[in-house]
């Protein structure tokens, strides 16, 4: 039985400013900050109010990935191609309201949509993710 | 800044692979500054935010902005500010008890009747249609409204006459 997602790969451009970014400005926790034998940093962070679920902020330069797919990885992400999915919030209008007020980026403001009250956040590296108070 | 003179350094002490990483970074930053000027775009879509504006904060010139932008994005700037603006018309006109004037301004078009050609060119019906259209069809749209619009066929292409993605 599969019982969800664990671990969500964020692709970041740079993990010391990712670990700021999600930690500090997102207010999540350092779950892990580990260099690997073979050089790859295990870098993750679980949102505060998470039963479970984990980000790892993964450098494409020290991943599994070759040097010039990683190349193409980083340039999808700086130029905001890329959405590792849909953050879960209980308040969507004061989550980004105190979040803006870090420094958060928002490229669309809280609106009610059938499914709930969304906004759309960029982290620091140019993920975008939909920010989101699912109506039950 | 991407230019020739600066991959040119690159190819002339190294090989092939350092130059590709030092290529891509220079793509990194330039990419960085495009993709903010993009979600200048997204946020202040209604404003008068004019395209040398956008270029100056991304450290451009105009006409290297404009290409650097349609190479990243497939369409110039100018172009997908209008695409933001109708689509945004779009939600208020299902959403919103407005007139199709109140909500031509609102977006930021300044001239109702540039607002409902470009309107018709993407959408494939006038504002007021559309509306009516979507007040037949009733009932929540299954596509969320952000990814719809995120994903470059938010907008039906003004030659596919791919009508049904947004509506329904």
């Amino acid at each position: 039985m599969i019982t969800g997602i664990s671990i969500v790969s964020v692709w970041v451009l740079d993990q010391d400013a990712a670990k700021d970014f999600y930690t500090k400005q997102l207010g999540c926790e350092l779950t892990n900050d580990i260099v690997l034998d073979n050089g790859m940093r295990w870098l993750t962070v679980r949102p505060q109010g998470s039963t479970g679920q984990e980000l790892l902020l993964m450098d494409p330069a020290r991943s599994m990935l070759d040097a010039e797919t990683a190349a193409q990885v980083r340039a999808l992400v700086a130029k905001g191609a890329l959405s590792p999915g849909v953050m879960a919030t209980t308040d969507c209008r004061a989550d980004h309201d105190m979040l803006s007020g870090r420094g958060v980026e928002f490229t669309q403001p809280p609106a009610k949509r059938p499914y709930g009250i969304e906004a759309l956040l960029r982290d620091d590296s140019g993920n975008w993710f939909s920010f989101t108070e699912r109506k039950d | 800044m991407p230019g020739s003179a600066r991959y040119g350094v690159a190819v002339a002490f190294s090989p092939v692979r350092d130059e590709l990483r030092v290529r891509a970074g220079a793509d990194i930053s330039a990419l960085r500054m495009l993709r903010r000027a993009r979600d200048r775009i997204d946020r202040d879509y209604a404003s008068t935010l004019g395209i040398a504006t956008l270029a100056a904060e991304a450290g451009y010139s105009v006409g290297q902005f404009i290409r650097a932008f349609e190479s990243a994005y497939g369409e110039t700037p100018g172009r997908y500010r209008t695409r933001r603006r109708v689509e945004r018309a779009c939600e208020l006109l299902r959403s919103v008890n407005l007139t199709v004037t109140e909500v031509c301004m609102l977006v930021g078009f300044s001239s109702v009747g540039t607002f409902s050609r470009r309107f018709s060119e993407l959408v494939g019906r006038s504002p007021s249609a559309y509306r009516e259209e979507a007040a037949r069809l009733g009932g929540p749209a299954p596509i969320p409204g952000c990814f719809a619009l995120v994903w470059r066929t938010g907008l039906p292409a003004a030659d596919t006459g791919a009508e049904s993605t947004f509506l329904r």
